[in-house]
């Protein structure tokens, strides 16, 4: 699980370009969007794109993801519960 | 109708341009083919979380619209005009790449969205917050010029006071490399003394942003007045000096009152032709210059034409390195630019003392 | 200032008809055009729709009697057809009579070629020839070449789906200040790969039918069309003794400066477009008789245009409709296509319904028209909304 969120954590970096972020400045329950990480629309948009590329977990309806996207624990916990790859 | 004014001017180019201190006393000599612009400092001028989906042209154009604000002493302004020949490349070639290289699949928004031509104009506008008229001009080696217009009328009209126009133009791999097939690009890298007498056919490729302030109110630190802007999409080769001796007259002016001509050669054999007849004809007693072999060629690069008279009619200095003959004026009061690319899209910028 | 500029011309080909009559004809039957993309392969076509043109590039050569070495991409082949009927039915014989510029929106110019030899351009001898039909103003640059326009005015405008409602803009303002007679003003955009995927990365194209101001709406349904009006000085009109269709009376931009994409939820640039283009129209929100709205039907397009309109109209709405369900979003060519759409409402008295609408939205009380409406009317207001938080609004009207 631990090892699921430090990947998240590297992926959501790079995918993102946070080029100015480090993944120990990301706290697990850190707030991705809004006043956490700063996250907005366009990113929860990636962030769906990995879901299905990384985890085979297809979202249909982007308001989805901005629930699962809330916080990288968040977002581990959903992936061990629902991944196919 | 108001008078037009060219009240501030910032320039990325491959030459260091940024920085409005100088004034091309400090040349990076090239020997290359396509030439890259010289960067500023992005960070200090671009915060981080907006910065990070940014390619490089629309980082110039962002910096170049910031200098150009700062150097005008104003906030906001009441449009927002930019011209882009070929947009965001960068961008553009990612996307249709991954379209191919994945077969449609696993595609990311983020290089569609910044892909569009209105990119830049419309993150300048996020970044200064301006709700006001906010306008893209896409049109090859006239797009620049098409926004100079644009602004004019409505400063003419009194729609406006304050107008941000500018010119942007980003290299891209892929475009670059698909040019050299066909020739736009020179077969073999030149110096920039080499340029006009390289013989071959094709420009030396190149990248910047060129942005001013213009307005219809005079300030003391005002650069020139625009007296008239034309483009015209097809021009014959002998009927381009009866264009612009009409285009004078129609400013109540003649060849002979021209103090300087800055001239878009950019020593392609094929096209060159057009500004030569010029400088051997209606131009002969005329002090000219030249800037593509230091600068490179792209589509929006007239933009550092006016760049270059405006600094020269402010300054009235003429760096020896931009001369194309040695005929010397005693004062650079008025200034015609003329340009084209690959024998279309021509314009005649025409610049006056204030 | 509020006098308005003369419309003599126009021409148009979309998803529901290669001329104004055939989309006349559609409009008024409720035909929509709305279908699966054929002419492009793409694994995206059973989970789209598309407002596609039938006609294959060959057969649209053809048409247009190009030699085979040509190098038009679709957009410049459906700009060349919808601007010659402009001009046809413009009345105009002699282009060079009268000094005449072109003003196009497009978008997607020639990505659909670059998209399809994107790498065989470096090796193949045969694609090459569409290297330089890529960059956006080549498919004006052909435009002009086919009309004959020389040494003139030529420029094309990309301001996403605002493009040539803001072209359309610039041709008023040329007329007006007396920088050309008479101008061609609108816009072409074709089906691609591009757009298609670009749009789906966004999550905002529907399965099935665009519903616009639906409170269920699932997205727009991308179309390809060209359209462009003939403007005219007065001077022209006069000496020429035109038929005017109509006028070109007011137009605003404004730019959201709120997101790269996504509007203000409160519509902010398109209430500052609306109000700038009655302020040059001089004419207030009661007297204006019918909107043709953006309407894409994505969630954030409605609602957010909804809200603008809301704004501005008050409780004085008229009429409203999106006609994007019949043709798709047309994107770059699309206020052009809704010009023409506007000038045929004035010309017949009669209002497009805003077809598939079903259930109203919950943010606000506003239904569109759904049936077709015989109405006399005099002025009309168009709007188009566009990434990079672009809105731009345009009023025609009967009388100068």
């Amino acid at each position: 699980m631990s090892e699921l969120k430090e990947e998240l954590k590297a992926k959501i970096i790079e995918q993102l370009n946070l080029e100015d972020v480090s993944v120990e400045e990301i706290a697990d329950d850190d707030a991705l969007f809004g006043d956490g990480l700063g996250l907005d629309s366009i990113d929860a948009l990636e962030l769906i794109v990995m879901l299905d590329k990384d985890y085979g977990i297809r979202l249909s309806d982007p308001k989805e993801g901005r629930k699962i996207f809330e916080s990288v624990q968040v977002m581990a916990d959903y992936i061990e519960a629902n991944r196919t790859k | 109708m108001k008078k037009v004014y060219i009240n501030s001017i910032a320039s990325i180019s491959p030459q260091k341009t940024f920085e409005s201190a100088s004034f091309l006393d400090d040349i990076i000599e090239y020997n290359d083919n396509v030439i890259p612009a010289f960067d500023p400092n992005y960070k200090e001028h671009i915060p981080p979380a907006a910065a990070r989906r940014m390619a490089k042209g629309i980082k110039m154009g962002v910096v170049a619209s910031k200098l150009a604000m700062e150097e005008a002493g104003i906030e906001t302004v009441d449009a927002i005009i930019t011209g882009t020949g070929m947009g965001c490349m960068i961008d553009s070639e990612k996307f249709v790449s991954a379209i191919i290289d994945n077969n449609e699949q696993y595609l990311t928004p983020t290089s569609f969205i910044q892909s569009t031509h209105n990119t830049v104009a419309g993150q300048i506008a996020l970044g200064m917050e301006c709700k006001a008229y906010n306008f893209t001009y896409v049109h090859s080696a006239i797009s620049f010029e098409s926004a100079l217009i644009d602004a004019k009328m409505q400063l003419e009209n009194n729609e406006a006071n304050n107008i941000l126009v500018g010119g942007v133009e980003e290299l891209g791999a892929h475009t670059t490399n698909v040019h050299r097939v066909i020739n736009h690009v020179k077969p073999e890298p030149v110096t920039i003394s080499e340029v006009l007498n390289s013989n071959t056919e094709g420009a030396v490729f190149s990248e910047g942003a060129n942005f001013f302030v213009v307005s219809n109110d005079k300030k003391d630190s005002s650069y020139a007045e625009l007296l008239a802007v034309e483009t015209y999409n097809t021009l014959q080769k002998d009927k381009l000096s009866e264009t612009i001796k009409n285009f004078l007259e129609e400013n109540n002016l003649k060849p002979e009152d021209l103090d300087l001509v800055v001239l878009g050669n950019n020593g392609d054999v094929d096209f060159d032709g057009y500004y030569n007849q010029l400088s051997e004809n209606i131009f002969k007693n005329t002090k000219q210059v030249y800037y593509k072999h230091l600068v490179g060629e792209n589509n929006t690069v007239s933009a550092f034409g006016v760049w270059l008279a405006s600094k020269i009619i402010k300054t009235q200095q003429i760096p020896a390195i931009v001369n194309l003959n040695d005929i010397e004026s005693a004062e650079t009061n008025i200034v015609l630019c003329y340009n084209q690319y690959r024998g279309e899209n021509h314009s005649l910028v025409l610049l006056k003392k204030c | 200032m509020s006098k308005g500029v003369a419309i003599t011309g126009m021409g148009i080909i979309s998803a529901i008809g290669n001329n104004v009559a055939e989309n006349f004809d559609a409009l008024i039957n409720q035909k929509k055009g709305i279908t699966r993309v054929d002419n492009i392969k793409t694994i995206q076509r059973e989970e789209i729709m598309v407002g596609e043109i039938k006609f294959t590039n060959d057969e649209l050569i053809a048409q247009l009697g190009l030699p085979p070495e040509n190098n038009f991409s679709r957009t410049a082949m459906l700009g060349v057809i919808a601007a010659k009927e402009a001009i046809t039915q413009a009345g105009i014989t002699d282009i060079k009579k009268y000094k005449t510029g072109i003003v196009s929106g497009t978008s997607v110019g020639g990505m659909d070629m670059t998209e399809k030899y994107y790498y065989e351009y470096l090796t193949e001898k045969e694609p090459q020839k569409y290297i330089e039909s890529h960059h956006a103003g080549d498919s004006t640059q052909k435009i002009a070449e086919q009309l004959g326009i020389e040494e003139s005015f030529v420029t094309t405008i990309s301001t996403a789906c605002s493009s040539a409602a803001n072209a359309i803009m610039l041709g008023a303002r040329l007329i007006k200040s007396g920088k050309l007679d008479r101008v061609v003003v609108g816009g072409a955009d074709c089906l691609s790969k591009f757009t298609i995927n670009g749009f789906k990365t966004l999550m905002i194209l529907s399965d099935t039918f665009n519903t616009p101001f639906d409170e269920n709406r699932k997205g727009l349904n991308l179309g390809e069309a060209a359209a462009y009006l003939v403007l005219e000085s007065d001077k022209v009109v006069k000496a020429e003794n035109k038929k005017v269709l109509a006028y070109v009376k007011g137009y605003g931009n404004a730019n959201d400066a709120f997101h790269q994409t996504a509007s203000s939820d409160n519509g902010d640039g398109a209430t500052l477009a609306m109000k700038k283009a009655l302020k040059v129209a001089n004419l207030n929100p009661s007297d204006i008789d019918y909107i043709n709205a953006h309407g894409t039907a994505t969630g954030n397009n409605d609602l957010s245009e909804g809200r603008a309109i809301l704004r501005i109209f008050k409780n004085e709405m008229p009429e409203f409709s999106s006609t994007k369900a019949y043709t798709g979003h047309t994107l770059a060519a699309a206020g052009a296509i809704e010009a023409v759409y506007s000038v045929l409402a004035l010309q017949e008295n009669v209002i497009f319904p805003n077809l598939n609408f079903k259930t109203q939205m919950k943010e606000f009380n506003l239904i569109p028209q759904t049936e077709l409406k015989k109405k006399e009317l005099n002025t009309v207001l168009s709007n188009s909304l566009g990434f990079g938080g672009n809105c731009s609004t345009v009023i025609y009207s009967k009388e100068a």
